[in-house]
């Protein structure tokens, strides 16, 4: 499928905007959008969010013959899918230019800096020896994959365990993970690579370009760095002409930018080994921020008043206890946080008290109703109230995932007061 | 059928609801025909004797008999009469083929300009914005746009963008804005000077004094989808008094 193609309207308008110095998303010249890190179940897998641009990566490990050349090394293997889902221009199956390219990025940044000790890697040397593979799946393209590309790599690279081998005589016995603790990688350093866009010929640069960046950028410069300030690896593209000063400014600027991803790296690692450690489910369906819509609108129908009392201690006398209610969200660290564990169902009742289907409203029958409505709902759990109004205004509740989720009595107080408020 | 239409007026429907004509005990010959005919807008399809809702949404209703979905989606499907943003992406022989971020691409025209004739070509460049309006637009056949009316007029449709941005926004937000009275349409027109083309495909194009505006106009438009009516209100009295 093709991409949409990019208007000149657009065109000019990024172009003067970066003479100005002025960013699509009100950043300024060298920062870089948001950089979110989160973790899977297994070791090694990892997702990495740069703004909107998003890649997985997946480390694996099997026992195989080691290189005639390298007996006793280990062997590294990378490989990045541009997947169709990433983006419209790219199409499955063939490998397009991009692909190449950021593949072989990938490599030169990782293998030939020598991050990983891959003698370490060796079980019987020239016989077995441990093939690492990693795989970064792109996953959606909002520009700068390389940048995403190689944090998720070196990620997830720290994140995986091997399993534990143990040689006797002839014997090699390969444990596994509930046999023996899982070793992890020897990791002498982390490159991470880092983008400068460049436009007009070399006299505008930009740091981490945004997807309508790149499609107005004259060339790219890549450096990957780690944080020792040694340069891993460092390529143009785009065929454009760069004064010496100015690839000395890039360098600096780097190795300022590296230090702080390294930085990040580091306490998402600390963060996922502290909540493994204390026993509690990790993962990327724990990570994910619980988004609940706490608030519709409906039109207010009128209740059928007689009786309503007994009615009401008729349904508080047959209904059951209470389900316990579902504890609030523990969140030992930031970025990760804990939904319930084996929590009986709290999906609540819903309740139904004898609604008649008028369309008119009238201003006390909805304070009796309100009133009357409280005593039941506090006896029984959460039922979901839906309500819908007729504005073409919709109201919407924003969700802030840091903020704690309140307990559920509260929830049921809000929920009755912004009836209240309706 | 119209009565259990109205019903349900303002609720919120899912795909596979189904409204069930009742049928007639007795056909009186002596009676007149009754007129209790629905017309059936975006979002309901009749199929036999009965109408099923294709997408899920609010319905909603104009007297005297008009039922439609209202539903929020980004996916564009061309359909007839909608003024739409599209991109010039080829010119090829007398047609220019479009882009409107639909799945095909559309076809216009050079002739359906205003005052454009074969000798007098209309000045369209591949990359430019045009404003244009479906001709032909169902399932069957390659989507047809032009930039007049009926009458030969141009009537705001044709190429520009000179200057300006232009950014995608779902087609509900679009909708909303072009709605009568809206409120969110208001709030904006009242932040800076601005010009804006909206196009019911989604795409947004603004142009304002300043570029420095322009970008707060189309950033303040992308976080309009999300927002509550109150926090936009206390987000654009921020901008406006420049402590954003």
């Amino acid at each position: 499928m093709k991409d949409t193609p990019l208007s000149n309207c657009e065109r000019d308008f990024l172009l003067k905007a970066i003479e100005e110095k002025k960013r699509l998303d009100g950043r300024q010249t060298y920062d870089y959008r948001n950089i979110k890190i989160t973790f899977g179940t297994d070791y090694g897998c990892c997702f990495v969010d740069l703004g909107k641009t998003r890649v997985m990566a997946q480390v694996s490990c099997e026992l195989v013959a080691p290189k005639e050349t390298r007996p006793n090394e280990g062997i590294l293997f990378f490989n990045i899918e541009l997947s169709p889902m990433a983006s419209p221009a790219f199409e499955p199956g063939r490998q397009s230019e991009l692909s190449v390219k950021l593949n072989r990025q990938l490599e030169r940044c990782f293998r030939n800096s020598k991050c990983i000790d891959t003698e370490s890697l060796c079980v019987v040397s020239g016989e077995k020896v441990w093939q690492i593979r990693v795989d970064v799946h792109t996953l959606n393209h909002d520009g700068n994959l390389m940048d995403a590309a190689s944090i998720a790599a070196i990620t997830a690279l720290c994140h995986f365990k091997r399993p534990d081998v143990s040689i006797q005589g002839e014997e090699i016995t390969v444990y596994t993970p509930e046999e023996r603790d899982p070793i992890p990688l020897s990791i002498y350093h982390m490159p991470i690579s880092v983008s400068f866009s460049f436009f007009q010929q070399g006299t505008y640069l930009l740091v981490d370009p945004c997807e309508r960046e790149e499609r107005v950028m004259d060339g790219l410069l890549m450096i990957a760095m780690n944080k020792h300030r040694e340069i891993c690896s460092i390529q143009s593209s785009g065929g454009i002409m760069l004064l010496k000063e100015q690839v000395l400014r890039c360098s600096k600027i780097a190795s300022v930018k590296v230090s702080e991803i390294t930085e990040l790296i580091s306490k998402a690692l600390e963060n996922d080994k502290k909540a493994r450690k204390a026993g509690e489910r990790c993962g990327f369906a724990e990570s994910m921020p619980q988004e609940r819509i706490t608030a519709l609108k409906m039109d207010e129908t009128p209740v059928e008043m007689k009786d309503v009392t007994e009615k009401a201690e008729d349904i508080i006398k047959k209904s059951e206890a209470p389900p316990r209610t579902v504890p609030s969200p523990v969140v030992p660290a930031p970025g990760v946080g804990q939904v319930g564990q084996c929590q009986q169902n709290s999906w609540g009742l819903e309740e139904e008290d004898g609604e008649s289907v008028e369309e008119e409203e009238e201003e006390e029958e909805d304070e009796e109703k309100m009133l009357v409505e409280e005593q039941p709902k506090k006896k029984v759990d959460q039922g979901d109230i839906v309500e819908i109004s007729d504005s073409e205004e919709e109201e919407v509740v924003i969700l802030h995932p840091e903020k704690p989720i309140k307990k559920s009595s509260s929830q049921q107080k809000e929920a009755a007061s912004s009836k209240k408020k309706t | 059928m119209l009565s259990a239409l109205k019903e349900r007026v303002g609720q919120v429907l899912l795909p596979g609801d189904e409204f069930v004509c009742e049928a007639e005990d007795t056909l009186s010959l002596s009676a007149t025909a009754r007129k209790d005919t629905a017309v059936c807008g975006p979002g309901l399809r009749r199929s036999g004797d009965r109408v099923l809702v294709c997408v899920s949404g609010h319905l909603r209703h104009k007297a005297p008999n008009v039922f439609w979905i209202q539903s929020q989606s980004k996916r564009v499907v061309p359909a007839k009469g909608e003024c739409v943003i599209g991109i010039v992406t080829a010119k090829s022989g007398d047609v220019f083929k479009v882009d409107v971020g639909a799945s095909e691409l559309a076809s216009l025209s050079y002739l359906s300009f205003e005052g454009a004739t074969k000798r007098n070509r209309p000045n369209v460049q591949v990359g430019d914005l045009v404003y244009a309006q479906f001709l032909v637009a169902n399932k069957d056949m390659e989507p047809e746009l032009v930039c007049i009316d009926g009458a030969g007029r141009a009537n705001g449709l044709g190429v520009f963008g000179s200057g300006g941005l232009m950014v995608k926004v779902s087609l509900g937000l679009v909708r909303r804005l072009l709605a009568p009275g809206s409120d969110l349409m208001a709030d904006l027109a009242g932040l800076f000077p601005s010009e804006m083309v909206l196009g019911l495909n989604g795409r947004v194009w603004v142009k304002s004094s300043s570029l420095q505006q322009t970008l707060i106009l189309t950033n303040l438009l992308q976080s309009c989808e999300t927002l509550s009516p109150d926090q936009r209100r206390a987000l654009f009295h921020r901008v406006k008094q420049g402590t954003l």
